[in-house]
């Protein structure tokens, strides 16, 4: 991600002038030259796309070869209601064409395949990975080969139900600096990746841990288990959800009262996104994706929880060197 | 602006309330700088009304709901309390102070709930206010717009913004605004009357004047021969650096051009609107800072630019921050009079962003507060008080939390907006004109519209719609000096301010000063008896006119505004600490619900981390 080179057009700089007022020429050089790779479009990442996109970023390319349906629209804007325009197209696709025109500055493509499919030398392409809707072998399986490249690839992944949102954060090793007053500080994080972070014992923890986060294990490990595909649960799962919790909270030394039954009971049932959620969601998870380009700006490490019912949008570090 | 936003969420979220009317209020016009986060907006949309793209926007995600959009000002005499108590809620997007106290008090006298909210870069927030249940939105004062004393701008900067301010004010409407409005260029606190006749000499252009040379007339003027004036008066100097004189001739020495010989040089322009001294001498970069010699280049070529080119807008113009023209112009003058007081210059983007009171935005932020907007919105829907939230998103974490929700507090028993508390102002009765009194307090302080203004029965003065007999003692009681009104205004007067419009009356109580100090109290006013909860104020909102800080730089403005004073703090009370309070019932989510300790207890800053900081220690 080489900041030099050509200076902002005019037609940038007047579309642009009142982010390039927050952080700067040369972060909005940045993101014009930033490649972003985005699997899974639901409401949540449709959000986030256009948060993107508005935001001027070189590329966005879009991986999702589920076909439409009247489900999508619900929470995904993106989406055109006419069955004429939607019908027998793509998620991907149709999100596409939608984000396309926010912003004619930034190539918006469509990638075909599943996720598991594409190669190490495929997310070379990309300086920026979202994933979403995604399995949890998929998931380790993506952000290892992210690792496994050279040139730093940012890692992220995004999973709303219900009314609660989490994202992940995976920087690798990332340095950045800031100012401080009149100083200039220089900043090292070290990130686990997301297999890494989950194999931190859940007794390690600190004891205000957000509920959500041993919540959205269970049910992961829940789908893993079952070999379901993301999202793919219903109240029915219930008791084998509850059953799966008890048995992980034994195998972890935790108290059952870090993972509410009620909890859980809400992320089974309602498997459709809360498009306000998505919104917050989608703002945050853009913020982020702009820092990690710019290289301005403290990044969230390593995980972001949100509850609509209580409000609290929180940051928790999961990781080795904190527990 | 935003409000385009949380429409469409809310739209796209509630598909069951899909009957309830829905109407949007905006009186702007769609700009390229709006494209880069209202993203129902698209280039082909630049210059048509917002509150109808919007409409169309929304209608093509969901096409069956109904919106009626109104190209308007939210303060236009339609929208009064009938029209407010159609609603279930009102949503506010709004980008000034004043709205904002418009709307607040519609909302209370329709007993509407309104749904507050706003955003500067990474900085927003959400605030819920229901009639005598929450506070309202005046209830913690808000920092009036920054201003600043007539001598600083004059004669004494020692900030940037002073010169831009200045430049603006004072030297663009010079030249370039209403003849016949009164200008304080060249005020000094010295004698100013010897000196006037010589004032009007420069400033007018003769017929036949060249301008190149009327050019460099004005610029020895101004940066020169007031300098050197200001000068002579030692004792303004004693404390202060003394500022140099700048003359034309010492800058571009090697420059001066031959009377009608560099007439047709430089390139042709498109139009009006791409006139630009920048584009004639070939500078590219807003973002360079220009050197003295490159500002007094612009400076000179803007200013024969509006009168060879823009000629029929001179005597008519406003400072507008799209007009490229008079950015560079207002730039330029600035950085040179910074020059002469030792202040470092800006570049152009940044003069812009000061000068156009310009607030920076991102698409992010903005989508963020929108999903808490609806949420709250949905809470009020349902009446649903006890989940009521303030919910303020951080651009660094505070105790792990990016978005702290916070409860909201009762009513302030001493906000003269919602508890009708009286107000006390110390005026010089015997100097003081009415129209001071309507113009600095009753619109700018307390934010009437149409005031009416009564002593005891006697009405002083209404504006509006008069009938004809009236008018003329109306406008006879704005020149008369208080005290010698037709109904006296005096120590102990109670006088009673009223708009009807907004259906708010407020209580005054006078009290005779004889002297006040001429820099913290330039005004010669002071209101006061408004007492304030324990946390500070928030600063959102961009100033309006007087301009300051376009960015949200925090903080009550200092001694040099004459702000509502403060009293004493009072303990406030979170709503689900008031017995008998409705909505106290328990729901069954209540246990999810944390517990929110007292820190909870202080409101954000926006912008001004550093004082949330120092407050949490304490």
């Amino acid at each position: 991600m080489d900041g030099d080179g050509e200076e902002l057009t005019a037609q940038e700089t007047a579309l642009y002038d009142r982010q390039i007022r927050v952080w700067g020429a040369d972060a909005q050089r940045r993101l014009s030259k930033a490649h972003v790779l985005v699997y899974g479009m639901k409401g949540t990442i449709a959000e986030f796309c256009k948060n993107i996109v508005l935001a001027g970023v070189g590329s966005l390319t879009l991986i999702d070869d589920r076909i439409a349906s009247e489900e999508a629209f619900s929470s995904n804007f993106l989406i055109p209601l006419d069955e004429n325009v939607y019908g027998g197209k793509t998620l991907a696709q149709l999100c596409c064409d939608s984000l396309k025109d926010f912003n004619p500055m930034v190539r918006v493509s469509v990638q075909k395949g599943d996720l598991s499919s594409f190669d190490v030398e495929f997310f070379n392409n990309f300086d920026v990975v979202v994933v979403s809707s995604c399995s949890l072998p998929a998931k380790k399986l993506a952000n290892e080969k992210c690792r496994k490249i050279s040139k730093r690839v940012a890692f992220y992944t995004v999973d709303c139900r219900d009314s609660c949102g989490e994202i992940f954060v995976d920087l690798q090793d990332y340095k950045y600096s800031k100012k401080k007053l009149e100083e200039t500080i220089e900043c090292h994080l070290r990130y686990p990746s997301f297999e890494e972070a989950l194999s931190v014992p859940w007794r390690e923890l600190p004891r205000k841990t957000s509920k959500l986060y041993f919540a959205m294990r269970v049910i992961e490990k829940f789908e893993e288990a079952e070999g379901r595909s993301a999202g793919e649960v219903s109240v029915a799962d219930l008791p084998g959800v509850l059953k799966l919790k008890k048995e992980l909270c034994t195998e972890q030394s935790l108290n059952e009262s870090h993972v509410p039954d009620t909890l859980l009971e809400r992320l089974v049932t309602s498997t459709l996104e809360f498009p306000p959620v998505c919104a917050i969601i989608g703002g945050i998870l853009g913020q982020e994706v702009i820092k990690a380009i710019s290289g301005k700006g403290d990044p969230l490490k390593n995980f972001f929880f949100f509850d609509a019912f209580d409000g609290k949008g929180i940051i928790e570090n999961i990781s080795n060197s904190n527990a | 602006m935003r409000k385009m936003e949380i429409t469409d969420l809310l739209n796209s979220h509630i598909p069951k309330y899909i009957s309830l009317p829905n109407v949007q209020i905006d009186m702007d016009t769609i700009e390229v700088s709006n494209l880069n986060r209202q993203f129902l907006f698209r280039q082909s949309h630049v210059g048509q009304s917002k509150a109808k793209v919007a409409r169309d926007a929304v209608l093509k995600f969901r096409p069956h709901i109904n919106i009626k959009p109104y190209h308007a000002n939210v303060k236009d005499p339609e929208f009064n309390v009938d029209f407010f108590k159609q609603f279930n809620v009102v949503l506010n997007g709004l980008d000034n102070l004043d709205a904002r106290r418009h709307v607040n008090r519609l909302c209370l006298a329709a007993d509407v709930p309104l749904v507050e909210s706003g955003t500067t870069g990474f900085l927003g927030q959400v605030t819920v206010h229901v009639k005598g249940k929450t506070e309202c939105y005046e209830c913690q004062p808000k920092p009036a717009p920054k201003t600043y004393p007539v001598c600083t701008i004059t004669s004494t900067p020692s900030k940037f913004v002073h010169c831009i301010v200045w430049a603006k004010d004072l030297l663009f409407a010079k030249l370039f605004g209403d003849k016949n409005q009164d200008n304080d260029l060249n005020v000094r606190s010295s004698d100013a009357a010897s000196s006037s006749e010589n004032v009007e000499d420069v400033f007018v252009r003769r017929n036949d004047e060249d301008i190149e040379q009327y050019g460099r007339k004005i610029f020895d003027h101004v940066f020169g021969y007031n300098i050197e004036l200001a000068l002579s008066n030692e004792e303004t100097w004693k404390n202060r650096n003394r500022p140099k004189p700048i003359y034309s001739k010492d800058i571009l020495s090697d420059e001066l051009a031959q009377p009608n010989g560099n007439v047709d040089k430089k390139c042709a322009f498109d139009d009006e609107f791409s006139v630009s001294a920048m584009a004639s001498l070939g500078m590219k970069n807003p973002q360079d800072i220009w050197s003295l010699k490159e500002n007094s280049r612009i400076f000179l070529e803007a200013l024969r630019l509006f009168f060879t080119h823009r000629g029929k807008d001179v005597g008519n113009l406003t400072f507008d921050k799209d007009d490229q023209l008079a950015v560079e112009f207002v730039t330029a003058a600035a950085n040179i009079r910074a020059a002469s007081f030792g202040i470092p210059p800006y570049s152009l983007f940044e003069a812009k962003g000061i000068a156009g009171n310009i607030v920076h935005a991102v698409a992010t932020t903005n989508a963020v507060i929108a999903g808490l907007i609806v949420i709250e919105t949905i809470k009020v829907l349902q009446n649903d008080i006890k989940s009521y939230r303030m919910t303020y998103c951080l651009e660094h974490p505070s105790r792990k939390m990016l978005l702290m929700p916070v409860e909201p507090f009762e009513p302030n028993k001493s906000c003269y907006v919602c508890s009708e508390t009286p107000l006390s102002l110390e005026i010089n009765t015997k100097r003081a004109k009415l129209k001071d009194f309507v113009e600095k307090i009753v619109k700018a302080k307390l934010g009437m519209n149409l005031p009416l203004i009564m002593n005891s029965s006697n009405l002083l003065y209404e504006a509006g719609d008069v009938e004809d007999d009236m008018v003329a003692i109306y406008s006879a009681n704005l020149e008369k000096v208080l005290a010698e009104l037709p109904s006296p205004v005096t120590g102990g007067t109670m006088l009673t301010v009223e708009d009807m419009q907004q259906e708010f009356v407020c209580n005054v109580n006078i009290k005779h000063r004889e002297e006040f100090d001429e820099e913290k109290e330039p005004d010669s006013m002071v209101l006061s008896g408004w007492t304030q909860h324990v946390s500070a104020p928030e600063n959102k909102d961009k100033p309006a006119a007087n301009n300051g800080a376009s960015t949200s730089g925090a903080s009550v403005p200092a001694a040099e505004s004459d702000e509502i004073s403060i009293v004493s703090p009072t303990k406030k009370r979170k709503l689900t600490d008031v017995p008998n309070a409705p909505g106290n019932e328990t729901r069954n989510h209540q246990d999810e619900l944390q517990v929110i300790d007292d820190e909870d207890d202080l409101v954000m800053l926006e912008g001004n981390m550093e004082g949330f900081k120092k407050r949490k220690l304490s």
